[in-house]
Order: structure tokens, then C-alpha cells, then sequence
């Protein structure tokens, strides 16, 4: 007896709910860019600047205590969190001290960072410093550009290495469907306040090469049965190969997310951020390549000229290797 | 069809065994780490003593024992991003004119009258102030006379200063080309004095590179912490000039109280018996540059400031014949005669210099003190023990997601789902492999990458087995389906992978650090899922077929 995530011959009318489904991904990403606007990333230092500082200790996390023994060092806004984790030990109690950038440094001074640890320690004598980390303003200015050079370079090879292999309607229904991705997961980020830093931005571009993988997927299936049927309206074309490649889009999904959950679970605190967007991202990404991509195409039409050799493709679309 | 040549097969049956074979030493990291770390000791010409014998025992020769690097957020260690001031340097190259500039202007009295350097001209700026205006061309054309023409790929044909008058006053600049050949000469030696310092810590692997213009990464594994590092690179060399009273045969011999024996830098064996006070130190060097003599032999030039000038010119004029000694970080670099008294505050140390070598004494001249100073932009430090707490997170959650996904696949597509499985376990034994050959960094965020692969790497698998399930249904016969499966996955297979491919280039070429690594592995694990999928999953799937050659088969 095989596990079967669908039945075999399944049917379903997906297109049926193309306008609610656009609907909540329109309404979705305005809500994101609200959230985004009104309360704003929690950007790491990575982007803003400043000093983070990871303290570990036996004794149990008192921010109070922390912030009066660090408020005497006129260092401007301290933000100091302590960190759960279940990979924690029982005793292993884990704080974030987080410096914002000192007026005139590059980067913090060595005589700071010796203050904040001494006076810590005058505080909670059993705790260490497992990790100091530390960017001047001028470098985070400069990831900044980095970062959204990657973003938007990566939209745009993808854009034109699917109007190379499929047409140009594709390339706008799968850019289409990877903005959404993106602004949803800048929304979610914005919304629960989990820090924003370079590796998120991996994380994003990771998302985007999953989504378009999902995308081509359907849409090489969609590019076969536009061959196929010629004479077929394009919506069933697409509820076909919706519905035929059903099966494998939840198999992938289920094993990416497995693998990610239990990263996300025993990986640990310092990439749970990271783990977390490319996992929200291949959940979103799934829904996007039905939804998002499949409707552009379709509001956009294919043109299915049948005096055409071909009816989808450019000449670069049959090309196997 | 199904069937696939035997040169095929034995190909990709090499590649795997090549891929295991590579990847093996990762399994027993410490052991091929300590043999790794015994023959780098080796070749640096240690003695093979009993400990680096047992760490050389520890692994068999004739294994590949390159093992993956740890990135500073798994091992621990200190990353530092500089900023050199490269205009620092400019002022210390124009004031190192000056003594020269004087002494070419002071036969010319009678022309120009008095000479005297205005001190409140920009520090970049050299401006002569001479008494007489009439004489100032003269002047000019004394000090153009001084100008050297610059040997480099850009600004060939150029001088290296630009001599201009006006009035009563001459203004001295480094020209364009001169100031972007000092910027490069800059880094070099910047580069080359950190490199120094962090070797001398003795540290495993660290990495130092020009990023840019005017920046310097440093990332140096298992310190301690920025700080340290910090310490350790802006600790200047020592560079000493000495007077020579003799040669010496052991490091042990007996001297005056004045004196201190010290060993030769290129010559073990041959030690140097010096006066223990220094006429001049490193300090007053401006500058050094390979060059040639009169016979045109190679050669290194030397230019001191005014102060090491004066102090140099009255040792040398009273001291012609007999030698001197060259002396960085308590090491002989080179002990020549003095020829003659050397008044200009530069000279010649002429030698059996290869052209090589002379680079060589140049880039160890100057790189006697960081020649600029330097701003960190960027440092972060990482605990041992929290790099370990990620290695051990992320083992614990591959394992869970690799067993996981595996219950996954059999379930799902049983016989087939386990060819899948052994092609999984396959994979990630290439990633580590091909990791370990081209010397790739493992960062906490590649690990990550390692579990998204697991992940997606059965993707292939999955296109290529749904696709069987199809075409059951119509084919005749399994073989039939089996191959049109492969057949017809193929193509969204490759532009599913090519597209997830062109984001981890953009994503190593513009990342950085922890980024690269993830991109690194990203776009070796798509690589080698591709070729699991599509060869290795197909050559079991064959032999399988061959064996039984099943009427039916259940996908």
C-alpha cells in the first residue's frame, strides 16, 4: 500500500477560485506593505550598524539588572532580549545585547566592548561572551545596496530566462508570482518582528529559486498540454496540468518542508530566522505558482496561433539539456 | 530505451566511488585534520618528531585527506573587515623628498638664493620657498631633474612627481600615477605585514584578502576574539639598522655586553655578531622599491625621512668600507658594505639579488610597519562553543530531516523511493566531497543549504516517478514508461534546476561571508542532485529492471 497525498485521477476545478484567490494574494500584499510601512523591519546590524553581543550564563537572564549595569555607560539605546530555545541546556540561559551605532566610530571601540563585558560581569560573574559582533555605518550602508542589487538581479535573469524558454507571459506570471512571495515574506517578518539581517536576504533569494522552480514546474507541464490540446480553452489547459502535477508540487513541498521543520526545530537559535523565511517561502511559493502565476498568464492570454509549428515556446523551448 | 552503455554506467559508477572516496575524511574530521595539519608542518620544514609521526599515522597516505572547511560561525574565530588610509601615505612619500630636494637646490645657491620648505603647505604638498624669484626656474628644473619615471602597467611614460613654481615658491605633488602605484604598493604591503602577523600566531587557515580599493578581510579561525586579533596586526615589525662586528657560527657565542648575535633570514646556520644599539630603525623608512644598479644588477632602493637621513648619512660617511646589517624582527635580511657615504636619505642595497629577491627585500623592507593606518569597519567574533552547539543543531536536524524525508519516499513510491533514498545518501556524499576538493568553506547557513538540498533533491526523483506513474497508464509495458518517464521529466527538470542555479551565482557573486557559503553549497547540491537524480536513480533503476524484468511494476 503506497501513501498517496492525492488521489490518482484527481479533477479538481482549481481555476474556479482564481478571483478569490487573487483577491486574498492582492489583499495579502497590500496588508504586507501596510505592516512593512507602519511598524518596519527589525533590521540587524548587518543593515543599521552597531554591536550585538551574545551572553550565556548559568544564572537565570534578569534584563532589568542588565540594562542598570549597562545604562551607566551613556552608550544611547541598549536593547537586551533574552533567547529560548529548546536546544538549550537546562541551565544554558542565552541574552542578546544589542548597541546602536556610537556617534563618530566606524566601528565600536575595543574599550566599549571591554566596559559592557566588565560591567556585565560585575553583575553575573558566571557569565561569557560566546559571540561579539560588530558593523560600522558605513559597511551596513553598503550591504544594504548589496542586498537589494541581489534581489532585484535575480528577478531579472529569471524574467528573461523564462521568456527564452517559454514566452513572455510566463516570464510576467512567474515574476509576478515571485513579488508576492517576497512582499509576503517581508510582511511576515515585518509583522512578527523577527530580525531582518544578510542571511534573511539569502533566505529570500533562496525562496525566489524555489518558487520558480515550483513555477517552471507547472508551467513545462502547461507548455506540453497547450501542444496537445490545441483546441481546449486555456483555462481547462491549466486546470489539467494544474491537476496532473498535483501530486508531485505536494510531495516536493512535503519533503522540503519536513527537512525544514525539523531544521526549525532542532537547528538552533541562530539560523532559526533563516530557516523560518525559506520555510514560509516554500509554503507561500507553492500557493503562488497555482495562483499568482497561472492567473497573470491567464488574464494576459497565450497566443495559440495553430498555424504555428508550436503554440507555446519561443525557439529556444525545446531545447532538453 | 531503458538501456544505458557500459561506458555510462561505469562512469557514473566512477564519479560515485570518487565522490565517496573524497568525501571520507570529513567522517573522521579530527583524524584527517591533525594528518592535514602534520604534512603542512612538514613542508613548512619541520622536524618530524614523535607527534607529528603519531598525527601523520593517524590517516592512511593513500586516501584523499582534504577535509571541508569550517567557517568562522562553526569553528569560532575572528573576522575583521579594514579600511586602510591610503592618504596616509602620501605624506610620509612627499616628506621623504625633502632631504634630497635640498641637497640638489643647496650647489645652486648663488641661483636661487636661500631654500627654505614652507611647513604650512597641505600635508601632501612639499612647497619650497626660495629667496631669489629670478632663480625659480632653475629651481624647477633642478627638482624635475629628481623625478623618476614610474614603472608600472598604468602609468608608464609618467614621472612620479610634478614639479610646479610659482613666484617665489616651488609646489611638489605626487603625480596621478604615482599616487594610484603608491595606493596598490600600499595594499600590497599592507596585506603582506598582516599576513606576517597572523602567521606568526600560528593560527590554521586564515584568510586574508584585498576586497576593493582600499579594504582588507581578515578572518582568522580559532582566536579568540576580534580584539586579539586587533592586537596582533597593529603590532608593528621591527626594522633596525646595525652596525657589523663580525660573523658568528651559533646563536650561543659569546659577546660584548653592547653586542647581540643574530641569525641570517635566508641562511640557517649563519649568524651575524651586531652592536646592540640601532643607527637607524624602521620608523624613519619611507619607502623601498626593487630596482637596479649601475651594472644593472637588481637591487633594492631605500628612502629614509629627513631624521633617518641625517642619522644614516653621518654613520655611512664615517663608516665607508664596513658593513652594516639589515635587521627585521631580530632576523638579518641582509648585511651589504657601504660604498660610499650616503647623505640623501635614500640608498642602494646591492646584493646577489635575483630580480625575485629584490621584489622580494623590497615588499620585507617596507613592510616593516603597516604604512598606513587603518580603520575596522566590520568585526565579529565567535565562540568555539557556540560553533560547536551549531554543528552538533544542525547534525541532529540532517539526520532527522534525512531519515524523515527517506520514511517519506519509501512510503510513497517503495522500491522505487528506496533507489531514491541510496541516490540521496549518494548526494549529500558529493556535496561534501566536491566541498572538500575545491577547498569550499561549510558556513552555519550552508548547512542549511545541505537541508534544503535533502529536501529538494528528491524533487528530480519525484518529477521522474510521477512522470513513470503517468505514462503507466498509457505505455506498453513498464520499460516503455520507465524511460518516457525519464525522457519527459527531463526538461522540466532542467529548468527548474537552471533557474535555482542562476540565483546561487548571483547570490556568490554578490554575497559575502556566511552568504557565499550558502550559495556554495546551494550550487553544488543542485549539481549534484541533478546528476543523482538523472544518472544514479536511473543506472539502479536499469540494473534492477535487467535483473527481473517484472511484467508490471508499481510506482
Amino acid at each position: 500500500m503506497r501513501l498517496r497525498l492525492v488521489p490518482q485521477d484527481t479533477n479538481w476545478d482549481f481555476m474556479r477560485w482564481r478571483h478569490y484567490t487573487f483577491g486574498a494574494s492582492i489583499i495579502a500584499m497590500i496588508a504586507s506593505l501596510i505592516i512593512w510601512l507602519a511598524v518596519g523591519l527589525n533590521f540587524g546590524i548587518d543593515f543599521l550598524g552597531g554591536t550585538t553581543i551574545r551572553t550565556e550564563s548559568t544564572q537565570s537572564v534578569d534584563i532589568g539588572v542588565y540594562r542598570d549595569a549597562l545604562t551607566p555607560l551613556g552608550l544611547g539605546d541598549i536593547a537586551i532580549t533574552e533567547l529560548f530555545d529548546p536546544t538549550f541546556a537546562p541551565d544554558q540561559n542565552v541574552a542578546q545585547i544589542r548597541i546602536q551605532v556610537q556617534d563618530g566610530a566606524e566601528s565600536v571601540t575595543p574599550e566599549t566592548i571591554a566596559d559592557v563585558k566588565s560591567a556585565l560581569l560585575g553583575v553575573d560573574p558566571a557569565i561569557t561572551f560566546p559571540s561579539v559582533e560588530s558593523v560600522g555605518p558605513k559597511v551596513s550602508g553598503e550591504l544594504v545596496t548589496t542586498a537589494l542589487l541581489a534581489v532585484g538581479a535575480s528577478l531579472i535573469a529569471i524574467l528573461f530566462y523564462i521568456w527564452l524558454r517559454f514566452e513572455w507571459q510566463f516570464s510576467v506570471g512567474a515574476v509576478a508570482a515571485l513579488f508576492h512571495d517576497v512582499i509576503l515574506t517581508i510582511g511576515i517578518f515585518s509583522l512578527l518582528q523577527i530580525r531582518f539581517d544578510l542571511a534573511t536576504i539569502a533566505a529570500l533569494l533562496t525562496i525566489i529559486g524555489y518558487s520558480i522552480n515550483d513555477t517552471v514546474v507547472i508551467f513545462d507541464r502547461l507548455r506540453e498540454n497547450l501542444i496537445k490540446f490545441k483546441k481546449t480553452p486555456l483555462i481547462d489547459v491549466m486546470n489539467k496540468s494544474v491537476n496532473e502535477t498535483l501530486s508531485r508540487t505536494l510531495m516536493t513541498s512535503g519533503t522540503t518542508l519536513i527537512a525544514l521543520i525539523a531544521l526549525l526545530v532542532l537547528g538552533g537559535d541562530v539560523i532559526r530566522g533563516f530557516v523560518f523565511a525559506i520555510f514560509w517561502g516554500v509554503i507561500v511559493g507553492t500557493y503562488s505558482s497555482v495562483y499568482v502565476a497561472k492567473n497573470v498568464v491567464l488574464m494576459l492570454g497565450v497566443d495559440r496561433d495553430p498555424k504555428k509549428p508550436s503554440d507555446a515556446g519561443t525557439q529556444f523551448a525545446n531545447i532538453d539539456a | 530505451m531503458l538501456e544505458l552503455s557500459l561506458w555510462k554506467r561505469l562512469t557514473i559508477l566512477l564519479v560515485c566511488l570518487a565522490g565517496l572516496a573524497v568525501a571520507l575524511p570529513n567522517v573522521f574530521y579530527t583524524r584527517a585534520e591533525r594528518y592535514n595539519d602534520a604534512v603542512t608542518a612538514i613542508e613548512r620544514g619541520a622536524a618530524t618528531t614523535p607527534e607529528i609521526q603519531a598525527d601523520l599515522d593517524q590517516w592512511p597516505d593513500f586516501l584523499p585527506s582534504a577535509v571541508v572547511n569550517l567557517g568562522l560561525d562553526l569553528r569560532g574565530g575572528a573576522h575583521l573587515l579594514a579600511e586602510v588610509q591610503l592618504e596616509d601615505v602620501y605624506a610620509s612619500r612627499i616628506d621623504g623628498y625633502w632631504p634630497e630636494m635640498r641637497n640638489a637646490l643647496r650647489p645652486l645657491r648663488d641661483q636661487v638664493g636661500g631654500v627654505q620648505r614652507d611647513r604650512t603647505a597641505p600635508a601632501d604638498e612639499l612647497r619650497v620657498r626660495i629667496s631669489n624669484p629670478d632663480g625659480l626656474q632653475v629651481a624647477v628644473d633642478a627638482l624635475r631633474d629628481l623625478a623618476q619615471p614610474i614603472v608600472s602597467l598604468t602609468g608608464v611614460g609618467q614621472n612620479d612627481i610634478e614639479v610646479s613654481g610659482a613666484g617665489d615658491t616651488i609646489t611638489v605633488k605626487l603625480s596621478e600615477a604615482e599616487r594610484t602605484a603608491t595606493d596598490d604598493r600600499t595594499m600590497a604591503q599592507s596585506l603582506e605585514i598582516i599576513r606576517r602577523r597572523v602567521d606568526e600566531a600560528g593560527t590554521r587557515e586564515p584568510t586574508i584578502q584585498r576586497q576593493g580599493t582600499d579594504r582588507i578581510l581578515i578572518q582568522v579561525p580559532g582566536i579568540g576574539s576580534a580584539q586579539e586579533l586587533k592586537q596582533l596586526i597593529g603590532t608593528t615589525a621591527k626594522l633596525t639598522f646595525h652596525p657589523v662586528r663580525g660573523n658568528a657560527t651559533s646563536r650561543d657565542q659569546r659577546v660584548d655586553s653592547d653586542q647581540i648575535v643574530l641569525p641570517a633570514l635566508d641562511d640557517p646556520g649563519q649568524f651575524y655578531i651586531l652592536e646592540r644599539d640601532a643607527v637607524v630603525t624602521g620608523d624613519d623608512l619611507v619607502d623601498s622599491q626593487p630596482a637596479f644598479d649601475q651594472n644593472g644588477r637588481p637591487a633594492v632602493t631605500f628612502r629614509f625621512n629627513p631624521s633617518g637621513a641625517r642619522a644614516f648619512g653621518v654613520y655611512t660617511a664615517e663608516n665607508v668600507g664596513s658593513l652594516f646589517a639589515v635587521v627585521l624582527d631580530n632576523e638579518v635580511v641582509t648585511a651589504p658594505q657601504i660604498r660610499e657615504a650616503i647623505t640623501g636619505g635614500s640608498g642602494q642595497i646591492t646584493g646577489n639579488f635575483t630580480v625575485e629577491e629584490a621584489n622580494r627585500q623590497a615588499i620585507l623592507l617596507r613592510a616593516g610597519a603597516l604604512p598606513a593606518g587603518m580603520t575596522f569597519l566590520e568585526e565579529r567574533t565567535v565562540g568555539p562553543e557556540l560553533g560547536q552547539d551549531s554543528i552538533d543543531a544542525g547534525k541532529v536536524a540532517s539526520l532527522v530531516a534525512m531519515a524523515a524525508v527517506v520514511v517519506f519516499m519509501i512510503a510513497s513510491y517503495g522500491l522505487f523511493g528506496t533507489f531514491a533514498t541510496i541516490a540521496l545518501g549518494i548526494n549529500i556524499a558529493l556535496i561534501f566531497g566536491v566541498l572538500s576538493m575545491i577547498g569550499g568553506t561549510l558556513t552555519l547557513p550552508g548547512i542549511a543549504g545541505i537541508v534544503l538540498t535533502i529536501g529538494m533533491a528528491v524533487d528530480a526523483n519525484v518529477l521522474v516517478f510521477e512522470r513513470i506513474r503517468e505514462e503507466l497508464k498509457t505505455a506498453r509495458g513498464p520499460a516503455r514508461a520507465i524511460a518516457l518517464g525519464y525522457e519527459r521529466a527531463l526538461s522540466a527538470i532542467v529548468d527548474a534546476n537552471i533557474t535555482t542555479f542562476i540565483i546561487a551565482v548571483i547570490l556568490f557573486t554578490l554575497g559575502s561571508g556566511p552568504v557565499r557559503g550558502f550559495a556554495v553549497t546551494l550550487g553544488i547540491g543542485i549539481l549534484t542532485s541533478v546528476f543523482t537524480a538523472i544518472f544514479v536513480t536511473r543506472l539502479l533503476i536499469v540494473l534492477w529492471f535487467e535483473r527481473r524484468r517484472p511484467k508490471q511494476i508499481e510506482v
